[in-house]
């Protein structure tokens, strides 16, 4: 079975369906991107994989069953979500922001130990550790909302959307980042991204979701490679 | 000149009461985002509960943290039982139980302790150490021990994990639970923390005001005026209003005569709610279609 | 849908979509609408002819329903249909009684031009708290009406007004006996107070069911969407509080001249805790159900009270025990019957219903 497994999920919003049986899987160490136009159900995805939307269907995660459960208790199978957004703790310092990340952690030296690996992978963050995090500029929250995640020490993170909103440049530096943190750390990755060509650089598979339905899968290189797929569903 | 100085200390010395309602009635705002008309209420039967263990025998002091532990555990416990279930209720039904709440605290203390008038100890010394005219060692100790329990819940929410993670749930509980915090138990905590903050008021204003099932309404009052006026979004805003409101009442008082005094109180509401919402200290909060 | 069913120029389809489709369930061999215009005409019977049934006390206690129903009625009009939140009603009552008993006291007017007078104050009183209260959203109107109730009781004991308040001592009221021969006092005040009783339930009857009504209950429910839709809601919520003042400044007024005797303490925020007890049980948005709860607020807490005397032996502070339960009472049945006793009637009529 692969690290994680969604099998036939289907996700509601109130009496609205948002997904209609979506199946995928992701393999340890691997990152998988997940594309499609707004409103696809990307974000929904990610959503229900964190229990924060209501689904049916089977989702599971190294083994263990976590369709159901609460948000809370998923985190601490050690799933990060960097949300939508950011989900910044906008009031409270980014050092706090960092601190509220390893809620779930005991011991203070991982909790220590845990800034100082977010500090060297994103050194801005470290010049406004006391800085009040909604005073950051969008691309430090950014950095702000997966060093957060990081600190949990996950085996997997989902991030919807990282480059929402941010400059090219930024963006680009985010994303070899993410890489190095898959390799360095082995953090599993699903990727939810309306910017294909950098998702697709990044990700080892594609899954493209067409309102709440899988459409295309396949390797990055198999679906870059396609003209069709690229002109019909990716625009370029 | 003197009269003035001592309506105001006396004012200040309220006022800590008020700054504790007006607290705990934040707390429970910012954690559910609806007014908890039962916290005066609360706070009363605290106090009937300290009475009756001294009546039995305690120690002030050991009965005072005794109260405050046991008000702490009432008020996770009402949460749990009687608020959880009903996170998604309407408007309506939330007032509705809050009332209740009321009624049944009110009612249930006159049933277990009567509505007769009982007397309440006061902990502080007869006469202050030093010689005045201008505060009562009543008034004096009430203010010290209020500015003590307020500082601790700042170092509280300030310097602790669980702290932070309170102020996290209650400013953004999805990314609160993103982080494996359980925002229902951080309502839950935030709803025994202001049981107890509560019961300290009680516990304190009861020599003055004489222990009776009744005797909260005007002070919960005030405490909502303190409220409004700092800042339904502001804890820090609430304690400042609650203290300017405690001295805004003798002074009224001195304008406009005594009797008016909780009208002073429904007008401040009604002027801040309709003109400034927000209070001193609080920020807007949009309304979403 | 044909063209001609869009323009619903039919007379006979017309009529038929003003009437419930609900109607025509039946139950027990009769329809919805039978067993309403039966249970009316029933309720009616009793309430002119009961009198003569019972001795004079229970005639006093069926006229403390009656006023008590239109207070309910009143808030129930203001929370029930239109959605605004109030916990100062006690106020609005209170006005009425003074109202009232002031002009009988100080300026010895006839009881029977009170009602009208006191009604129209509280209405004027209503519509002007009504105006800011545009601005104020559920809850904070909810703490506005709370401030009120706890204010009122000491403002009637404001030294400055107590040459017409009486202060806290009250004011004891006093009234010509009954003109009519043979009936007794009790059952005149009975009849005097349920000539206003069916006025205000007949009236309230047509207002809801009007366009007034279908406006009250849009802005309960969509305040947003109903101003989209050209209701000028500031208008309608400003007057509906007026309304609202109007029938609980007639029962106060009909309290003040049944009792003969009106004090500040009977007007605190317990009594407003009262009239949201009593609308909460009864049902919300309902006009019999004002009915069933002005009764449960008289007759229950008496016959508790009693129930509970013999077993703790006639100490006042037991009685409070009463008090207890209706609180936990309001808590069963607002979780669990939101519509209260009427709705829960309705709802089980409906479900027997083929």
């Amino acid at each position: 079975m692969a690290f994680l497994e969604v099998v036939n999920l289907e996700a509601f919003y109130g009496p609205i369906q948002a997904l209609h049986g979506i199946s995928f899987s992701l393999e340890q160490g691997g990152i998988t991107t997940i594309l499609g136009a707004n409103g696809a159900g990307k974000t929904t995805t990610l959503r229900s994989i964190c229990g924060m939307v209501k689904t049916a269907g089977q989702i599971t995660f190294d083994g263990v069953s976590i369709s159901g459960k609460k948000t809370e208790n998923i985190v601490r199978h050690r799933v990060a979500h960097v949300p939508e957004g950011r989900g910044t703790f906008v009031r409270v310092t980014t050092e706090e922001n960092l601190r509220l990340g390893a809620y779930t952690l005991k011991k203070s030296q991982e909790i220590a130990d845990g800034m100082e690996r977010v500090y060297s992978y994103f050194p801005r963050l470290k010049e406004r550790r006391n800085q009040q995090a909604g005073t950051l500029s969008g691309g430090e929250q950014q950095m702000l909302a997966v060093g957060r995640a990081l600190m949990l020490r996950p085996r997997l993170m989902l991030l919807d959307e990282p480059s929402f909103g941010l400059a090219p440049l930024i963006v680009q530096e985010l994303f070899e980042i993410l890489g190095t943190i898959n390799t360095e750390e082995n953090v599993s990755m699903l990727l939810v991204e309306q910017n294909a060509t950098l998702a697709l650089k990044l990700a080892d598979n594609a899954y493209l979701l067409e309102t709440g339905r899988v459409v295309i899968s396949g390797t990055s290189e198999e679906i870059s490679a396609d003209e069709t797929i690229r002109q019909s569903y990716l625009g370029y | 000149m003197e009269e003035l100085i001592q309506q105001v200390l006396g004012g200040i010395a309220t006022g800590a009461i008020y700054a504790c309602i007006a607290l705990a009635v934040v707390m429970i705002y910012q954690a559910i985002d609806h007014f908890n008309f039962a916290q005066g209420e609360m706070a009363m039967f605290s106090a009937f509960l300290t009475w009756q263990m001294i009546d039995w025998g305690a120690n002030y002091w050991v009965a005072f943290f005794v109260c405050i532990v046991i008000s702490f555990i009432g008020g996770i416990a009402i949460e749990r039982i009687v608020f959880a279930p009903l996170h998604n209720a309407p408007v309506f039904t939330h007032i509705v139980v809050f009332i209740a709440l009321f009624q049944i605290f009110n009612a249930g203390a006159g049933f277990i302790w009567e509505f007769t008038i009982k007397e309440f100890p006061s902990p502080f010394p007869e006469k202050l150490p030093f010689d005045t005219v201008l505060i009562g060692p009543h008034e004096l100790g009430m203010t010290l021990i209020t500015l003590i329990m307020l500082g601790l819940i700042f170092m509280f929410f300030r310097f602790t994990p669980i702290g932070l993670a309170m102020r996290a749930a209650a400013a953004s509980p999805e990314s609160a639970r993103l982080v494996g915090i359980s925002v229902s138990w951080m309502v839950a905590l935030g709803w025994g923390l202001a049981a107890a903050i509560g019961a300290v008021g009680g516990m304190m204003i009861a020599p003055v005001v004489y222990l009776e099932p009744n005797m909260m309404l005007g002070i919960l009052l005030y405490g909502f005026a303190g409220a409004v006026v700092g800042g339904l979004t502001s804890p820090g805003g609430a304690v400042v209003g609650g203290f300017l409101m405690g001295v805004i009442e003798p002074l009224a008082g001195m304008a406009i005569g005594s009797g008016l005094k909780l009208t002073v109180a429904l007008v401040v509401i009604v002027i801040i709610l309709i003109f400034k919402p927000s209070g001193l200290f609080g920020r807007v909060v949009v309304q979403r279609v | 849908m044909t063209a001609s069913t869009l323009q619903n120029t039919d007379p006979n389809t017309r009529s038929n979509l003003r009437r419930n489709p609900a109607d025509s369930l039946r139950v027990f061999g009769m329809t919805m609408q039978q067993i309403r215009r039966g249970s009316i005409i029933i309720a009616v019977l009793i309430a002119l002819f009961a009198p003569f049934a019972v001795e004079d006390f229970s005639v006093f206690q069926m006229t403390q329903v009656i006023y008590l129903s239109i207070a309910v009625l009143g808030l129930n009009l203001l929370t029930g249909f239109n959605g605004q939140f109030s916990l100062g009603h006690s106020a609005f009552m209170a006005l009425g009684a003074y109202t009232a008993g002031i002009m009988m006291a100080q300026w010895e007017i006839a009881y029977y031009w009170t009602i009208v007078p006191a009604g129209l104050i509280c209405f004027v009183a209503g519509f002007l708290f009504g105006l800011p209260a545009l601005r104020l959203e559920g809850l904070y109107l909810a703490l506005a009406t709370f401030a009120l109730a706890v204010a009122a009781p000491q403002l009637l004991k404001y030294e400055r007004f107590e040459h017409y308040t009486g202060g806290v001592q009250g004011l004891d009221l006093f009234k010509d006996d009954s003109p009519i021969a043979f009936l007794s006092n009790d059952q005149w005040w009975y009849y005097f107070s349920l000539f206003f009783g069916f006025l205000l339930i007949i009236a309230a009857w047509n207002l809801v069911r009007g366009r007034t009504g279908r406006a009250m209950i849009a802005i309960r429910d969509n305040p947003i969407a109903a101003t989209t839709m050209g209701i000028n809601t500031s208008v309608y919520k400003a007057t509906t509080f007026g309304v609202s003042g109007l029938y609980c400044g007639v029962a106060g007024a009909l309290s003040a001249i049944v009792v003969e005797f009106i004090a500040p303490e009977s007007f605190t925020f317990i009594h407003a805790i009262l009239l949201l007890i009593a609308m909460v049980i009864g049902g919300l948005a309902s006009i019999p159900a004002a009915i069933i709860g002005g009764a449960f607020i008289l007759y229950v807490p008496t016959f508790s009270e009693a129930l509970v005397d013999t077993f703790f032996g006639g100490d006042p502070s037991s009685k409070a025990l009463v008090w207890v339960s209706f609180g936990v009472v309001m808590v069963v049945v607002v979780s669990i019957m939101p519509m209260g006793f009427a709705g829960f009637i309705r709802w089980n009529l409906r479900k027997l219903a083929r």
